[in-house]
């Protein structure tokens, strides 16, 4: 197979590991996609795409075990006979700090009966996928798996692949975070992706955490319908309240995400626009530079305090915090230590 | 069942077989058995869960008001359940009771999530086991029975035969597993109305929720509620046909995943007239609930008391990755009762991971620990079973005879009765569900789809409730409260999948220990310190095998039916691991091909 897909293709298998640190949540968050929805994108259902084989544990009508691991082993052998996309769901842990265990595993080594890691999987498929794709907060920064005090030293797959890591069809990692991701988000980016592998769109814009500038280059603040009241200086004091909510723990001025603007599903549902704190749970910063969660955000108080001034003083300030909650924890890396806080107890 | 003993290759044309990872499920499970080909059953089964995150680990220190934020990401498809557990824990800790009409809209959301999850699981996950392609590649003969058997319950769901509704199985061009889908997206819709998203809610806090409690929530719910109608009263009557007709067209087949009836139900659904977090009040809120909490051992109720259940619940090791905690720190040592709490009780549970070799013959397996209930009657620490939720949830309610809602009626002491109001296509329908002779793979699947019209009747309820309080001008939906430096807390609930329970422990105003237990650990666990295997492996070892394929092309479809039923949900955790015999021949489970992709 062609390390570098050619323009044009006619069919794309989809690689899609969820056994990375994760909970399937993004597996399940795609099925509730009708922007595309799923079934669409698989029965041909949208003018101009490749024929697509999705390989997906939770989707898959194989019975599972060799049956459903016989395309990965065979992109590992060079012997698929289509590019492919390889999605990555769940944090990677780090294997290099427990010995002879492992943290997670998909299927068994067929000469030796041992656990494959998922990191293994990574190295044997990530160069040479057209392009590869982390779904949702776990596998794009770590998310909540890599938060301070874990065992398994988990980060996201930049941090583990590099982030000058570039594909065998000579792309950057694509991220599409999220805890978990909106559904639409990730089926769009998709079929972005796809569009891409048929010589039908240019490279995909990303920006410098990696996410497709479109639907990450806003704050959930500038969409949410609550923010005429943040602008009127009228905040919600408790959770009865469906004011604005930034001085009871919502984030949503400085964390890049579009969902009080594009809902949850249907365009039902949210965070702040229907009465949750924005957590920041698309982040790099994520868990950590949130929590506690329920407490008022540092930069929304100041700012909060402020309401009379308008325009580049905010925006400066939110700015630097925004920058801030951009950027992971130092402990999330493939580093053979583990960093997170914690003390280990076995022997390694 | 003889889990640890060596097959010795003269016992006959017995070969490894193992599924690893097992796919339509949610999580990492590898399944391991040694299947006697010539006597046709399952010799032995392990089950190994082959992920660990550590949430128990990294929650040590942390807010106790993160808890319900962190936790639902144990699992992608029932956080909210998560959520919702852990938000029961903090009211208990916290010493704060939510406003009646949080909990009407919190029902209301846990309500959908049943009915979006057995939907979704049952006939896009479940069903593609029993569909025509599947049916006719691991038994031909009755693919062609079907196609001959009339459906009897035709003029409900407008299937002629058995095989027209195996053909509406097939995935993603069947016509039901298509229908299935977009109900599940209306109905992860209605759970987002409530609960701010799925799978992972946004408007659930410790003392309530945060959603806008106006009348058009409400309606938004109910036009949902009523388009998912006419499906659920459909897919009552097609489950009954399909498995009433795989009872006959294979003889014997209640043996497909049986084990002893060893049901454990949680509850779940609270009624705010009665619960008050208060741990004294534990035993009446939980038998208050609109789903009555129960053990159940070959049969019998043994208690629906809460307290009970909590004091009975015992964490073993055996074959974990785990070390012990033996020498750690008791954390409980009574509870606010004055009743002793075992060092194996989640309160008092430390877990310190240890990685290490797998090794299936004798020694450590799974990343799951062993969870065991305690029958004080007998000194048994039994491994209790969800019946993959529905099953034991109904079994119990049906014993307790507690639930009465008008919709609902548990009267009988044998069965529940389920009313549904007309809706376009179909008439007000009467569904009666009947505790069943066998805890088996079909009846789990059966009580599946009864008890997703359990759900939406049970929602009708709520939805009544919850308008009274609006049109009375009580939209009160979060009561404050502070945390105190030292506390303790549990929770109990049904996730979609069964028993689900959160243990916190607070000092110096963080969370000092923290463990939850969803279902597929007691469903997934792996066999115990005393050499008690968990259900999966229970249920599967000594089962038949009715696949008419032979050792080369062998495909194991009754096997994972009989896993399947108990609905595994593995971020919570499990794989399970055959057998890995020495003197016997190592064959990986055959392909299928891209037939069906």
């Amino acid at each position: 197979m062609e390390a570098h897909a050619p323009a044009g293709v006619d069919e794309v298998h989809i690689l899609w590991t969820s056994e990375g640190l994760s909970c399937d949540g993004d597996s399940v968050s795609i099925t509730a996609a009708s922007q595309p929805a799923i079934e669409e994108v698989l029965l041909g259902a949208i003018p101009g795409l490749p024929k697509v084989h999705l390989h997906n544990k939770v989707l898959s009508p194989t019975l599972g075990g060799d049956e459903f691991l016989k395309p990965f082993f065979q992109a590992a052998n060079d012997e698929l006979d289509a590019p492919f996309v390889l999605v990555v769901e769940g944090s990677i842990p780090n294997e290099k700090i427990n010995g002879e265990g492992y943290w997670t595993s998909m299927g068994n080594d067929p000469a030796t009966g041992e656990p494959l890691t998922v990191n293994w999987w990574i190295d044997q498929l990530a160069h040479k996928a057209f392009c590869v794709v982390a779904i949702g907060t776990c596998a794009t920064y770590g998310g909540i798996h890599a938060m301070a005090g874990n065992p398994t030293g988990a980060m996201g797959l930049a941090d583990y692949l590099g982030w000058d890591f570039r594909s065998g069809g000579d792309l950057p990692i694509v991220n599409v975070p999220g805890c978990p991701v909106q559904p639409d988000n990730f089926m769009e980016t998709l079929t972005w992706l796809l569009y891409q592998a048929a010589g039908l769109a240019p490279v995909i814009p990303l920006d410098e955490a990696l996410r497709p500038q479109w639907l990450f280059g806003k704050t959930v603040h500038e969409g949410c319908d609550r923010a005429g009241y943040y602008e009127q200086g009228d905040f919600a004091k408790d959770y009865n309240s469906p004011k604005c909510q930034v001085k009871i723990g919502c984030w949503g001025p400085v964390v890049n995400c579009n969902v009080p603007k594009r809902g949850w599903m249907g365009g039902i549902g949210g965070c702040p626009n229907v009465g949750g704190i924005c957590i920041g749970c698309t982040m790099p910063g994520f868990p950590d530079k949130f929590m506690p969660f329920m407490d008022a955000p540092p930069g929304g108080s100041v700012s909060s305090a402020m309401t009379g001034a308008y325009g580049a003083m905010i925006r400066k300030m939110r700015g630097i915090t925004n920058h801030t909650v951009n950027k992971e924890p130092k402990w999330r890396h493939n580093r053979d230590e583990l960093t997170t806080g914690v003390q280990l107890r076995w022997p390694n | 069942m003889a889990i640890q003993e060596r097959v010795e290759p003269q016992a006959g044309n017995i070969v490894d077989m193992s599924w690893d990872p097992i796919t339509r499920i949610v999580g990492n499970l590898g399944i391991y058995t040694k299947i006697d080909f010539n006597q046709r059953e399952v010799v032995s089964c392990k089950a190994t869960s082959s992920l660990f995150r550590g949430y128990s680990v990294f929650m040590k220190g942390k807010d106790p008001r993160d808890a319900g934020f962190i936790t639902s990401r144990i699992c992608g498809i029932c956080g909210d359940n998560h959520a919702v557990t852990a938000m029961y824990a903090q009211n208990m800790a916290f010493g704060v009771k939510p406003p009646p009409l949080a909990e009407w809209i919190v029902n209301l959301g846990e309500a959908a999530e049943y009915i979006f999850d057995h939907t979704i699981f049952q006939d896009n996950l479940v069903f593609v086991d029993f569909c025509e392609q599947m049916v006719r590649d691991t038994n031909p003969g009755v693919m062609d029975l079907a196609e001959k058997t009339e459906a009897p319950g035709a003029a409900v769901h407008g299937y002629r035969t058995i095989a027209d509704i195996m053909r509406a199985f097939n995935p993603f061009t069947g016509e039901l597993y298509q229908e299935a889908l977009k109900i599940s997206r209306v109905t992860r819709e209605m759970c987002c109305l409530m609960e701010g998203r799925h799978v992972h809610p946004s408007t659930i806090y410790p003392g309530g929720v945060g959603t806008v409690a106006t009348p058009s929530l409400f309606t938004d719910y109910l036009t949902r509620l009523l388009r998912c109608l006419d499906f659920i009263k459909k897919g009552v009557a097609v489950n009954d046909d399909v498995f009433n007709f795989f009872y006959e067209a294979l003889p014997g087949y209640e043996e497909v995943g049986r084990r002893r009836v060893l049901l454990g139900c949680w509850g779940a659904l609270q009624d705010p007239d009665v619960v008050t977090y208060q741990y004294s009040n534990l035993e009446n809120a939980g038998n208050a609930m609109h789903v009555t909490p129960g053990v159940i051992v070959d049969g019998e109720l043994v208690t629906t008391s809460l307290k009970d259940i909590n004091l009975g619940i015992r964490i073993m090791l055996g074959s974990s990755y785990y070390d012990d905690w033996t020498n750690e720190e008791v954390f409980v040592e009574k509870d606010p009762l004055g009743n002793p709490v075992d060092k194996r009780h989640p309160w008092n549970q430390t877990t310190i991971p240890k990685p290490q070799k797998r090794d299936i013959d004798g020694g450590n397996y799974s990343w799951v620990m062993s969870p065991r209930w305690f029958d004080q009657r007998t000194g048994d620490n039994l491994a209790l079973d969800t019946g993959g939720g529905p099953l034991a949830r109904l079994w119990a309610t049906a014993l307790a005879k507690k639930v009465d809602i008008g919709y609902i009626q548990a009267r009988t002491g044998h069965s529940v009765e389920i009313n549904l109001p007309a809706t376009p296509a179909t008439p007000e329908t009467k569904l009666e569900w009947t505790i069943p002779k066998w805890s088996n793979a079909l009846e789990r699947n059966r009580a599946r789809m009864y008890f997703t019209a359990y759900a939406a009747a049970a929602a009708f309820h709520f939805l009544e409730r919850a308008m009274e309080e609006v049109r009375a001008g009580r939209t009160k939906v979060f009561e404050s409260f502070e945390v105190p430096d030292e506390s303790i807390g549990c929770g109990f609930h049904e996730a979609v999948r069964g028993v689900l329970s959160h243990h916190m422990v607070i000092r110096d105003g963080k969370i000092a220990n923290y463990h939850p237990y969803p279902p597929t650990p007691w469903n997934g666990s792996p066999t115990d310190s005393f050499g008690t295997p968990g259900p999966y492996e229970d249920a599967v070892g000594g089962m038949p095998i009715f696949e008419d394929n032979g050792r080369d092309t062998f495909r194991g479809i009754d096997i994972m039916r009989a896993v399947r039923s108990f609905d595994p949900c593995l971020p919570c955790g499990v794989h399970m691991y055959l057998g890995n015999g020495k003197t016997l021949k190592q064959v990986h489970s055959p392909m299928f091909g891209q037939a069906n992709e």
